[in-house]
Parts: structure tokens; sequence; C-alpha cells
């Protein structure tokens, strides 16, 4: 087996699910100019909706297909997390939105806090296991192996991000968002209901957060109160390795922090001579932001140039 | 009236001595040993103070300065690699590591928006963290995990900080004993503290945290003073990282996580930020808090018969509920300084916008 290609597809099929989440800290950056901190949390609620739903069904009707029920997940844990981002955005987010810029971020790091911790009193301290009910077949790919699942976990993040570009660059609330995007005070001047034009922002993101909870969760088979935050932190770098604010950039950033991550803890054993190992994976995506931050804070495809203050 | 002054410092004085002694009979002597953490959560408040508080940069990794001060003095006081420095030779080596550290951090990360600052710092002490685990193979460097114990007791010219001493005809147990330690320590924090703040540096920090391109446009050397905000928050963290390792015995990777650097940041927005009477009434408070919350726990199962919601885990969901309400309510702390609270409520950051414009036009 090839271990390149290998570590190339895992890391593309990560990368995809980076990008997902990605998206949802660049829009409301792209707007707000807010680190969402409580965007990595709110994927984490996303797999665990879901998980509690496909319990539920799997008790209630053992004889429903796996796709069906994880789908069924999958349609619980999204409005479950609009609902919660609109929520955040309007009780934590909108009463500051005039105030110093640490203090929506202060905030941002308590909904953060309250979103975990309220997720361990409901669900557990412990591990959650996702069932294995999705069908597991595995391809040859150019010497390589992929399974059915990761198949689908790239085609769907494909097909959601061509989704969300389409909204974004075709409709009017995209028109809208860009607008926002571009100075609040015009947009409001030109007739466009800002506050609203933000919560729409907020739950969008909120809804490819759901979806890439479930994927991450499918994909590791696990699901965990913990998962959002190191989830949400590489998403983060991800974003602004894209260049923050910008959509295609956080679907590049994703994809390519995965890869970089898969190849680094692939290789890092044999680059080191042993001295280091692939439990040092995680470490990457913070180096990658660092050297990012240093070399080019505007991100490979962005363009405004992140100022001093 | 130019008495008074002095009067109420006399009397904090005999508190601030006879406290242990009073809490130890109130309240049993574990809660003597809250009070030695209580301090060392004071020295290290008032650290990153000087960093968010004073210069007005976010740092979420403060605590991989912690860590960073803990493991050094562990290294160099214990039977890991079979060094035995003494106590006043290790705990600067700590300080002075954690501060290089701080440099070597701040520099290439100064150039960017504070929030950027706020995930780079973040990702730094996740960064330790993970190398703190790891280190333990191929050459054991951290002991991973298990962390490293037996960690040398602190012994000043003869006087073992460890096990119960007779001080004065009085026999002190060592938390009796660590709170003096560490009310000195955090008293010359304080001063030292005070007097930043009051100093040319001081007004320079707080220029810089107002308005970067108007301190700047005044000749102050913003680069130079950010770093100098970091070194010095960073070398009160590794202070108190020694004090903790020379107080425990034993450090572990698990003392060292983020939620140590936003509880540390809780307190000093919840006391007032920039302000330190209100950031040692945070650091307090948030010590004391947790372990007044553990009587919830009796409360439940003597009223149910079974504990229902553990209140450690209640802790840090009630520390999050604080961090936005106080930001939502009252941005400004408890105990706000004067100058905190005419920042907050300018009606709508009329600085900021200014600076915002200046930005683009440059951009």
């Amino acid at each position: 087996m090839d271990i390149f290609t290998q570590q190339l597809i895992n890391g593309l099929v990560l990368g995809s699910i980076y990008a997902l989440v990605a998206l949802g800290y660049t829009m409301v950056y792209g707007i707000l100019e807010l680190i969402n901190f409580a965007h990595g949390e709110v994927t984490m609620i996303g797999a665990m909706v879901a998980l509690s739903v496909i319990g539920l069904l799997m008790g209630a009707a053992p004889d429903l297909p796996g796709l069906m029920v994880v789908l069924a997940g999958v349609l619980v844990a999204i409005p479950a997390c609009m609902l919660l981002a609109f929520a955040i955005e309007k009780m934590a987010y909108r009463p500051l939105r005039k105030a110093p810029r640490l203090a929506p971020l202060i905030t941002a790091i308590g909904v953060s806090i309250i979103l975990q911790n309220a997720a361990m009193l409901i669900w557990g301290r412990q591990y959650v296991s996702f069932p294995r009910i999705l069908p597991e077949a595995r391809h040859e790919l150019f010497g390589a192996h992929i399974t059915d699942l990761q198949i689908a976990i790239v085609a769907l993040s494909l097909l959601i991000m061509a989704g969300l570009w389409l909204l974004v660059q075709k409709t009017r609330l995209g028109r809208a968002m860009r607008a926002t995007a571009q100075s609040k005070e015009v947009a409001a001047l030109m007739g466009v209901n800002v506050d609203r034009v933000i919560s729409a922002t907020f739950v969008i993101g909120a809804a490819l957060a759901a979806v890439a909870g479930v994927l991450v969760s499918a994909y590791y088979g696990l699901a965990h109160y913990y998962m959002g935050f190191l989830l949400g932190l590489k998403a983060f770098s991800a974003a602004v390795l894209g260049g923050i604010g910008n959509i295609a950039g956080a679907m590049l950033g994703g994809l390519l922090l995965g890869v970089i991550e898969a190849l680094g803890a692939g290789y890092i054993g044999d680059l080191t001579g042993g001295f280091l190992g692939s439990h040092y994976q995680d470490v990457f995506a913070f180096f990658v932001l660092i050297l990012v931050l240093v070399l080019r804070p505007s991100g490979l495809l962005g363009e405004r140039v992140a100022s001093r203050a | 009236m130019r008495r008074k002054p002095q009067i109420a410092f006399f009397w904090l004085s005999v508190l601030l001595v006879a406290l242990p002694f009073l809490t130890g009979a109130a309240l049993g002597n574990s809660w003597v040993r809250v009070l030695d953490f209580a301090l060392l959560y004071v020295m290290l408040a008032l650290g990153l103070n000087i960093v968010v508080g004073y210069a007005g940069l976010l740092d979420l990794g403060y605590v991989a300065f912690y860590a960073l001060g803990a493991y050094l003095y562990a290294w160099l006081a214990s039977p890991h690699f079979g060094v035995h420095l003494p106590f006043w030779a290790v705990l600067p080596l700590g300080a002075a590591l954690a501060g290089l550290f701080g440099v070597l951090l701040g520099a290439p990360t100064l150039r960017l928006r504070g929030d950027y600052l706020a995930i780079v710092t973040l990702g730094f002490g996740e960064i330790i963290r993970i190398f703190m685990n790891n280190l333990n193979a191929p050459v054991n460097i951290t002991n991973g995990p298990q962390g490293i114990n037996l960690i040398d007791p602190v012994a000043l010219g003869g006087f073992r900080f460890a096990g119960t001493q007779q001080v004065l005809g009085v026999s002190l147990p060592s938390t009796y004993l660590f709170y003096y330690l560490f009310l000195a320590f955090t008293l010359a924090a304080i001063f030292i503290a005070m007097r930043l703040q009051d100093s040319r540096i001081g007004r320079a920090w707080a220029a810089l945290r107002e308005d970067e391109v108007a301190a700047a446009a005044m000749g102050v050397n913003t680069r130079n003073l950010k770093l100098l905000a970091f070194a010095m928050g960073a070398t009160f963290g590794g202070l108190a990282g020694g004090l903790f390792a020379a107080f425990q015995g034993f450090i572990s990777p698990e003392s060292f996580n983020l939620w140590e650097s936003i509880l540390i940041l809780c307190m000093i927005v919840l006391g007032g930020m920039g302000h330190i009477p209100g950031v040692i009434l945070g650091a307090v408070l948030l010590t004391v808090l947790p372990e007044a919350l553990r009587y919830i726990g009796d409360w439940q199962r003597h009223a149910f018969g079974h504990v229902y919601v553990d209140p450690s885990d209640l802790r840090m969901l009630l520390f999050g509920l604080a961090l936005v309400l106080m930001m939502v309510y009252r941005p400004a702390g408890l105990i706000p300084s004067r100058q905190r609270k005419r920042e907050f409520a300018a009606e709508d950051g009329v600085a900021e916008q200014e600076q915002a414009s200046l930005y683009d036009a440059r951009g």
C-alpha cells in the first residue's frame, strides 16, 4: 500500500470536514470581525444531538436502514444548531457590537465554556460511540484504500460548499451578506437589514457545523463533549490559512490543512529520526497558523492585510 | 484624617498575618490550603493583568508560562534528573525562562491584531501541553502524563517548609508556612504591579491599549513595550509556576490545561481589568467560591440522598456564565478602575471607529 497516497486521501477527507467548519468562522469574521469561539462547540452539539436521535431511532425502529437513521439524525441536528447559533448571537454578541474588541471575544470564550459544560452534564464525560450502521465497503484507489464513508464525506462537503457558493454569489441574501461584510453602515443605508443578515450568517454557519459534526463523529466513530475545541481551533487555523473572511479561502485552507496534518503525522517519525511520533499530529495546525500569521497574515487568498491594532 | 490610611494599613497587616489561624479555627485546616492557592492565583492574575489589563493584549496561553516555571523547577530540584538545586536558585531561573519564552512568542505575533494574538497564544498553550504529555519517549524529559513527583521541599537557609515547624514557640503546619511564603511573594508582586502601573512604562501601556496609532504618534515604542508587557507577564507566571511546583511537590500536564488560562482570565475580567484591587478580589473569589460550591454536593446528598449534579461539573459552567454576564452587564468588572469605566461606557467607541477608518485609509 502506498503510504503517501493513503495519507493524501485521509488528509483530504479530514480537510473537507475542516473546510465545512472553517466556513462558519470565515463568514462570521468577514462580517463582524469577530472570532466566534463557540463555533467549534456548535459543531460538537450537532454531533451529540444527531447521536442522540440515532440512538433513539435505533431503539424505536431497529429495522430502519442505517443511512436513513443517520440522515434523520443530521436533519434534527441542523435546526438544533441553527437555533443555538441564533440564540448565541442574539444574547452574547449583539449587545456588545459596539463595545471594545476584547469584550465580544471574552463572551465568545464564555459561551464556549457554557456549551461544553452543558454538553458534559447532558451527555456525560465518557465518549459516545457512533453506531456502525453505515456501509463500510473499501475500494482500491491508486494503490490506497478509500471507504464508502470517506467518499461520502468528501462528496457531501463539496456539494454543500457548492451550495453555499451559489447562495452567497447568486441570491439576494448572499448579496446582502457581501454588502454587509464590506460596510455595515452603507449596507444599512441601501436598505439591507443588517441585524437579520448577521443572524442569517450565524445560522448558516451553524447548519454547516452541524453536518460537519456528524461527519467527523461518523469518521472517528465517536463523539465527546470536548471534541469541539480542537476541531474549532483547527478549522480556525484553516480559515486563517485560506485568508479569513474569504469563502473560497476557507475551503482551500481546510483541505490544505487536512493534507498537511495527515502527511505531517505520517512522516514526522521518519523526519525526526523517531524522536517525535504521530501523536504530535495536533501540533501541525498551530504551527501552520503561526507561520501563516507571521509570513502572510492575509492568508493564501485574502486581500485585506490584518492590521496592527 | 492623615492617620487613617496608616491605621487601615495596620489592621490589614494584622488580618493578613492572622488569617490562616482564623481560617483554620473557623473552617478547618484544609481551608488554609485554599488560602495558599488563592495567593498563588493572585500572583498569576496580577501577571496576566499586566498583559491583558495594562497593555490590552489578550493572552489565552498564559498557563504555558506557569507550566514552564513549574517544569523547570521540577527538572532542577527533583530526582527526575538527579539535580537538586536550592529553591532560591531555581525560582529566578524559572521566571527568567518563562520571560524569555514570552519574548519569543510575542516577537512574531505582536504585529498582528489583538484577536489573532489571542488565537496564537491559545495555540502556544496547547503546543506546550502536547509536548509535556508526549516528551517522555524516546528521551524522558517530562515523564509524560504521569508528571514529575518527589520535587524537593522548599528550604531557605536550613529552614524547611515541609512538615510542621516550630516558629517562635508556635508549631505551624506546612500549609501555614507556605501561606507566609506566598504572602511575601504576593505582596512583592502587588508592589511591582502598582509601581509598574504608575510608571512611565505603565502610562505608555495605557496609551497603547487605548489607541495604538495615537500612542505611536506620541513617540511610544509600541513594539518594545508590547514585548515588555509580554515578558513581564510571563515572568510572573514562571515565578508562580515554580512556587506551585515547590508547594505541591508534584506536577503533571493536567494542571496546565487551557481552562486554567481561562480561569485566570475570568479572575481579572470579574474583578476589573487593569485595576489591582479588582484583580485581587477576582482571584480570591474564583479560588474560594469553587471550594464553597462543594457544599452544594453535600447539600444534595443531604436533601435527596444522591448527588445529581456534581459541583465540580457546575464550576466551569458558572464561570462561563459569569464571563458572559459580566461582559454584557458590567464589562468593567466588580471594582473597575475609573479610567476603564469610562472606556467601556463610551457611547459607541468613538476611538475604535476612528482607528478603524485610519486602517482602511492605509490598507
